[in-house]
């Protein structure tokens, strides 16, 4: 069995960067967003990653990844990601920061998995993040499944095996730290990805030279696509507060610093 | 009034070392700075660089090079490589990110292609399929491994009567049957040999010691040959430790074929085609140009551990509340703190522009020189007549000089049939790249070690422990040796007390200067009044005699030429200073990332721009004012003379109006400038 994988994902600004929010003209947004260095969303990421496994496994497979973001700060981030795995670029040239609506990015994306000239529906896994490391409503995957009639799906996911007839096996993070297993009688679906299971793949500019022989072309034909926060009102943004409370405790035994975090944890 | 937001990007930078269209290079450059910020930096956190060692963990740069791209970059992709073309620059910038954090990463990095350069610029069309291909990591499906090269030329023992002149290799004829490859006995002994705890291969400088072959040349060695394959002791170095030197000693028998370059037999005498003279000469003109940056780069490494130290050094104290200028600024508050940083800044991007121009200049120059060479051997021209045929171009060169700094006011359809012709672009490159790559070395290493130091000093004594972020003590003393291998410093002076008298060079400095005037940046006319000067001293001491009627400029004056050579340095690191920053204001605002923070960048440029030309003119007065007076040289006791140097001097002065305000702005930009949370490599 062989997949058409469309990984959705965009890029969020480096997560060791000062991100401090402002009032911009257009609402919300991060101060100096557009200098800021940005990477891939960590949770489409691992998406990513996920798909390259998957179709080096089943012969014959084709990988996307479908962004909507700014297309100059996208073709920077891809000099780093096109090196990781082998896939195809379709883009869509929009905000992508944190303060967009989820249903304007799934909107958007449906319409861009839409336009992939040659995708075949029954073999379609939409891959993606459960959550952004820009704002995290974990909705974005689920209304575009709903948006393109894909209503089998997986939140959380960390793990897909393949079965030889074509369904697979789906391990989803659930409450309390536990593992949802369930089984899928096969494509299409929609997966969320957590982390996954494989490391972050190393860096090969012969990929890289072979992506961005698409990749160019395709940041060059990015369509705009009409995403914000239309209707919305932000009555405010903050950072999370930071809170610390350090004690120096010297030649403390490991067991009890264990025993104290564990104790705190438990309140 | 609008100053700099962020530390410079990625956007920043290739627009300013023009490879914003490479996306070849800036994968490089990607991948080099994954592995620099995470192997390379765990490496260093852990104390790997603690031992002089191979060890097993620093073996594990190897790995990371080869799945990264970096072993293979030198390569051409016929070879497994993946960039297409000269790749000077690209071999620049993955130094530089890899010193970022660690030289001696760096060092390992190129020491490879260092030693497969004699093979890659000289070596016979079966030499270079045979062996680069073997020293590129296999791809998926191949069952081999990946072979390493080291480069040995010699650096003799000391305290045993050699000098560097005197090569530490001999090669004699072993056995040389009838109508059959001769074999050579080579005898060679390394000094400070980078890579050769692992290198496979050996490219070594050797001369002959057996009438039947004639002068030096170099030979590839490999482990497995019959002999001995000594490795030798580790070099006890203090400093680039993630780098792997030693001392081999090497006797063994090999083809003749293995003469890089290949040979003829004339009169029954081994000839070969290259010299080690050439072959070394082709290679460090440009390899030359990469270790220069690698200082370069520590410098502006240091600017964000430094500003976080500063910003953050009273926080948690029990003076000073959050919202306090004590709390936000720290030690900011204090003008010489900020001042002093200012100028490690415009150092290390001086240094840069400098080095990367060199670069960018070496990847022109690859395949001008590589068709004179065609040219020259389709007409049969060889030795002296090619320096015959090279001066017959000459005055067609300095009127391409001329033209192409015309500023649209020249003759085009003139230039472009200057520019079309091969000899008159290879005597203009040639007579800048003499000069841009030793200054680079020179200038970049030894004044980038001075400033590093002061960059160390910004953080007080957590500057001088293994825990100060940056890792900046290992760097400044690292900067030591970068200004030391491949041509130690004196090296490099006299290399360009030869080349800096070029009158094609002399004329591009010349239109530099008058292209400076025009620009009407604010220091760049005391900039230009200092390269004028520095012409005008040049011509004095050519011309001149000291009081005892000595002749000044002399090749074995050095107290003359390589103080003069030590001044153009600084000034042409300002000059190329003054182009990024000119290309980067009329970049920036097309750029959809850079637009709405341009004016900032410019300006916050410009003032760095200006503080460096300041520093560049001040000490090229300085040392020009010494050379022209301190000989007691009757032409300037009070004559013509006199009057002309002290006119420059006095416009040196003067132009530096405004330059501590521009200093007052950019120091007050470090105040304001968002830096990430955190460095994004470990302690």
């Amino acid at each position: 069995m062989s997949y058409h994988i469309v990984v959705c994902g965009s890029i969020v600004p480096d997560p060791l960067q000062t991100l401090e929010p402002v009032a911009g003209p257009g609402g919300p947004a991060l101060k100096n967003e557009m200098m800021l260095p940005a990477v891939l969303d960590p949770w489409a990421a691992h998406a990513l990653y996920e798909a390259a496994n998957l179709a080096k496994a089943a012969p014959g497979s084709r990988v996307w990844l479908v962004s909507v973001g700014p297309k100059a700060k996208l073709q920077q981030v891809m000099m780093h990601v096109a090196q990781k795995v082998p896939f195809e670029l379709v883009v869509m040239d929009g905000p992508a920061g944190g303060f967009v609506e989820a249903a304007d990015t799934a909107a958007a994306l449906a319409q861009a998995v839409e336009g992939i000239a040659g995708l075949e529906k029954d073999r379609l896994l939409l891959f993606g993040g459960w959550s952004s490391a820009s704002r995290g409503t974990g909705a974005t995957m689920q209304i575009l499944g709903e948006l393109l009639g894909v209503t089998e799906q997986f939140q959380g996911v960390d793990e897909l095996r393949p079965a030889d007839d074509g369904s697979f096996e789906v391990k989803e993070r659930i409450e309390g730290g536990g593992y949802l297993r369930s089984r899928c009688a096969g494509a299409p679906a929609v997966l969320g990805w957590a982390t996954g299971n494989l490391p972050e793949p190393p860096n090969n500019p012969q990929v890289g030279m072979q992506n961005m022989r698409l990749i160019m072309p395709a940041l060059q034909k990015a369509r705009p696509a009409a995403v914000g926060a239309a209707g919305v009102a932000y009555k405010a943004v903050e950072l999370p507060g930071a809170r610390r409370q350090t004690r120096i405790v010297k030649d403390a035994p490991v067991d009890d610093i264990a025993r104290e975090i564990v104790e705190w944890i438990k309140g | 009034m609008e100053t700099l937001r962020t530390l410079p990007g990625d956007d920043v930078r290739q627009i300013m070392w023009r490879y914003a269209d490479r996306f070849d290079i800036q994968m490089a450059v990607q991948s080099a700075r994954s592995i620099a910020r995470s192997v390379v930096a765990r490496l260093v956190a852990d104390g790997a660089r603690n031992t002089h060692e191979w060890t097993a963990r620093k073996a594990e740069l190897l790995k990371a090079f080869d799945e990264s791209g970096l072993t293979a970059i030198y390569m051409d992709p016929a070879e497994g490589g993946f960039i297409e073309g000269p790749k000077n620059l690209a071999l620049a910038l993955v130094a530089m990110e890899l010193a970022w954090v660690d030289g001696g990463a760096a060092t390992s990095a190129l020491a490879s292609c260092l030693g497969l350069a004699p093979i890659h610029e000289k070596g016979t069309a079966e030499q270079r399929a045979h062996y680069l291909p073997l020293c590129t990591p296999p791809q998926p499906g191949e069952e081999r491994t990946c072979r390493r090269a080291a480069f040995a030329l010699t650096e003799p023992l000391p305290y045993v009567g050699v000098d560097t002149g005197i090569l530490g290799g001999k090669m004699r004829v072993e056995r040389w049957d009838e109508g059959a490859e001769p074999l050579l006995k080579i005898e060679k002994r390394g000094r400070f040999i980078t890579n050769m705890d692992f290198a496979d291969i050996v490219t070594a400088a050797v001369e002959s010691d057996d009438p039947r072959i004639k002068g030096s040349c170099m030979v590839i060695l490999e482990k497995d040959d019959p002999g001995t394959f000594d490795r030798g002791a580790p070099t006890l170095k203090m400093v680039h430790q993630l780098s792997s030197t030693r001392d081999p000693v090497m006797s063994l028998t090999v083809p003749a074929s293995r003469i890089i370059g290949g040979y003829d037999v004339v009169d029954g005498v081994i000839v070969p085609r290259f010299g080690h003279g050439e072959i070394i000469a082709s290679v460090f003109h440009r390899t030359r140009i990469p270790v220069g940056l690698m200082t370069s780069a520590k410098l502006l490494s240091a600017i964000e551990p430094v500003i976080r130290y500063h910003r953050q050094r009273f926080r948690g104290g029990a003076v000073g509340e959050p919202g306090s200028r004590r709390h936000e600024l720290g030690l900011q508050m204090n003008e010489d703190a900020l001042q002093r940083l200012v100028d490690v800044w415009a150092t290390g991007e001086a240094g840069c522009s400098l080095g990367l121009a060199a670069a960018r200049l070496a990847d022109r120059f690859d395949p001008v020189e590589r068709e004179k060479d065609r040219l020259f051997a389709e007409q049969g021209i060889k030795g002296r007549k090619q320096l015959a045929a090279l001066k017959d171009s000459q005055e067609r060169a300095l009127e391409y000089v001329r033209l192409k700094h015309a500023d649209g006011q020249g003759d085009p359809a003139r230039l472009a049939e200057l520019e079309a012709d091969t000899l008159v672009r290879f005597v203009y490159m040639d007579a800048l790249a003499g000069v841009l790559n030793p200054a680079t070395k020179l200038w970049n290493t030894g004044v980038g070690a001075t400033v590093m130091r002061e960059a160390v000093s910004l953080v007080g004594g957590y500057g001088i422990t293994e825990d100060c972020p940056g890792f900046l003590c290992h760097k400044w003393m690292d900067s030591q040796l970068e200004a030391t291998y491949e041509g130690p410093e004196a090296v490099q002076r006299r290399h360009l007390s030869l080349t800096m008298t070029n009158p094609v060079f002399l004329e591009a400095l010349r239109q530099w200067s008058a292209g400076l005037r025009r620009s009407g940046a604010e220091g760049a006319t005391a900039l230009a009044g200092a390269l004028d000067m520095w012409l005008w001293t040049l011509d004095f001491l050519q011309k001149g005699a000291d009081s005892e009627g000595r002749k000044l400029y002399h090749g074995k004056r050095q107290g003359v030429s390589f103080p003069l050579a030590d001044a153009l340095g600084w000034l042409l690191a300002a000059r190329f200073l003054f182009e990024d920053v000119v290309e980067l204001a009329a970049q920036a605002p097309g750029s959809p990332v850079l637009a709405e923070a341009a004016p900032g960048l410019a300006a916050f440029y410009a003032d760095l721009a200006c503080v460096q030309a300041a520093r560049a003119a001040g000490e090229a007065a300085r040392i020009c004012a010494e050379l022209v007076y301190g000989y007691g040289c009757a032409d300037v006791a009070g004559g013509a003379c006199d009057d002309a140097f002290a006119s420059l001097r006095q416009g040196v002065d003067k132009a530096l109006s405004g330059a501590r305000l521009a200093k007052d702005r950019a120091a007050e930009a470090l105040t304001g400038v968002m830096i990430p949370e955190a460095l994004d490599y470990p302690l």
